[in-house]
């Protein structure tokens, strides 16, 4: 079954720069996809445009989801909000509601499937609470639901985002960069996570990902996106530094992630590298 | 001798070219305020001269206040609560009609023809002092502390529905962003994914109102809404000068303890 369908898809923003161009594929249920690429290359503008949360341009491009058209020729479509339940975001900045309580934040999930009076109320049953702790307890936080989420380490942060999607019910994960902003041992665990939802849950995931290690660790199919387009679509194994360097020429070495010895162990590289990553 | 050298070189710096635009600027800043204060002179009836002049007559004016007579204090005190009593629900009323109004005037929230027509009723709202709608309420319902609630109710509903909107407009975009990809609709976005982050502006904002509510509330009664400033106000016409002065003071004491107790609430909130 066709989970996603993308086709002929471009975005052009205001400054003419195209930051889509013509970009069409497929993903079908089950699968997990890395989707690789510099920054700028498109990989957050294209998990936004499956979201929902951007539009394309107007020249025929058309996005469907479980069937379900989400976006087509510029305009999302009416039943977007509808699809958007059965597809859970996971984004970089995680996107947590800080001053809530995890557990507030994860049951947020339920909003687009319980009555909108009951939801806006914060009036969530006794099953819907379960739900939500039993998320928690399979990213391995439940110890943490009742903190505020602003007080949790950033990778907590992230598998509470996480605890989101499958308290969500959601069958398409889309995590955008999810660990960009985080040290390598959280990295570990945000993708194991992720990577038991895909074979225990069956949940199709598409994760962009600066750094090609992982998706040669995690993900079978890669997509490879340079300035708006699909360069490389295939099994990650290929993707050997020779092939990258093709690829991206003198950007490749920024796909590779720095050797333990080459880290500096300054706080100024840290920073560095933050900014770089929010760039 | 070498180091006589290299201190005398760099004694010998030049120092920065002055900037003529900058001081140029400047004094036309000056003689523009200078100026103004100039031509407003003769307007405001400025008699400096007539403090000194007159000063006979005010230090028997000021004697009529001394000692002031608490007599009737407990009168005084029943009309203080009665001025607390109107800022309260005054307020009240303006936090709870300020939430949708204040979301509605909000750039990043709602299309343009929502939020300007939106600001424009809350600008006209704010436009008018509270007394003005005070003596406009005394005549549709009658004297008594109820106008005065309605006044403030009117005024601080546009005072704080902009406050509101500023926080709103100030919020990080991506726990919203976070909220809507669950499917939640509008409004779920803005119970989840914006309040939580304005709430401790807003009741911040709320109780530095609340407290100038209980400032105005005490004048209110000048034109018939009720309160001290009713009391106040019989007192000052009847040449009552040492009552005046026991009601002033309970005013200063009172209004000073409600700011010391709001501005220790409000550091507790942010």
């Amino acid at each position: 079954m066709l989970v996603v369908d993308i086709s002929r898809l471009s975005k052009s923003f205001t400054r003419g720069k195209r930051a889509l161009d013509n970009v069409s594929l497929q993903v079908r249920e089950g699968e997990m996809v890395a989707l690789i690429g510099a920054s700028g290359s498109g990989k957050s503008t294209l998990i936004r445009h499956i979201a929902g949360l951007l539009r394309g341009d107007r020249d025929g491009g058309k996005i469907e989801v479980f069937g379900e058209v989400i976006q087509q020729n510029g305009r999302i479509s009416r039943g977007a909000r509808k699809v958007r339940a059965d597809i859970g975001v996971v984004f970089q900045q995680f996107n947590l509601v800080s001053r809530l309580s995890v557990l507030t934040n994860v049951l947020t999930g339920m909003l687009g499937r319980v009555p909108a009076w009951r939801g806006s109320l914060c009036l969530f049953t006794k099953a819907e609470r379960m739900r939500a702790m039993t998320a928690l307890k399979r990213v391995g936080i439940d110890g943490h639901a009742t903190k505020k989420a602003r007080n949790l380490s950033g990778g907590q942060q992230q598998r509470a985002a996480i605890a989101r999607t499958i308290t969500q019910g959601a069958r398409l994960i889309l995590a955008d960069e999810p660990i960009a902003s985080l040290d390598p041992a959280s990295s570990r665990k945000v993708m194991n996570t992720l990577d038991r939802v895909n074979r225990e849950d069956n949940v199709t995931v598409i994760v962009s990902l600066h750094q090609v290690d992982y998706a040669r660790d995690y993900c079978t199919r890669t997509i490879a996106m340079r300035d708006g387009e699909v360069v490389f679509d295939g099994p990650s194994t290929e993707l050997t530094p020779e092939f990258l360097r093709e690829l991206y020429g003198e950007y490749s070495s920024e796909l590779f992630a720095p050797t333990p010895e080459a880290i500096p162990a300054s706080g100024e590289a840290a920073k560095k590298d933050l900014a770089y990553v929010t760039s | 001798m070498n180091s006589s050298i290299s201190t005398s070189a760099a004694t010998a710096a030049d120092l920065p070219p002055r900037d003529l635009k900058r001081s140029g600027i400047s004094f036309l800043l000056w003689a523009f305020i200078l100026g103004l204060l100039a031509w407003s002179w003769e307007g405001a009836d400025m008699r400096p001269m007539a403090l000194i002049e007159n000063s006979g007559n005010m230090v028997d004016f000021a004697d009529g206040f001394f000692p002031p007579d608490f007599l009737m204090w407990k009168y005084y005190v029943s009309e203080m609560w009665i001025t607390i009593q109107i800022a309260i629900w005054g307020t009240a009323l303006a936090i709870v009609c300020s939430i949708p109004f204040g979301i509605l005037c909000s750039e990043n929230i709602v299309p343009f023809w929502v939020y300007q027509p939106v600001r424009r009723l809350m600008d006209s709202f704010r436009a008018i002092n509270e007394m003005v709608f005070a003596m406009l309420f005394v005549v549709a319902v009658g004297l008594g502390p109820f106008a005065g609630v309605l006044a403030l109710w009117i005024h601080t509903t546009g005072v704080l529905a902009k406050l509101f909107s500023e926080a709103v407009e100030a919020i990080d975009p991506e726990p919203v962003e976070g909220i809507r990809a669950t499917g939640a609709n509008g409004l779920q976005e803005v119970i989840f994914g914006v309040i939580p982050q304005v709430l401790p502006l807003w009741i911040s904002y709320s109780l530095y109102r609340f407290e100038s509510n209980v400032r105005s509330a005490t004048v209110l009664g000048i034109v018939g809404a009720g309160g001290i400033g009713m009391v106040l106000w019989e007192y000052i016409r009847a040449f009552y000068y040492a009552e005046t002065a026991a009601v002033m003071i309970i005013i200063i004491i009172s209004v000073s303890l409600l700011d010391m107790i709001s501005q220790r609430l409000r550091k507790l909130v942010t």
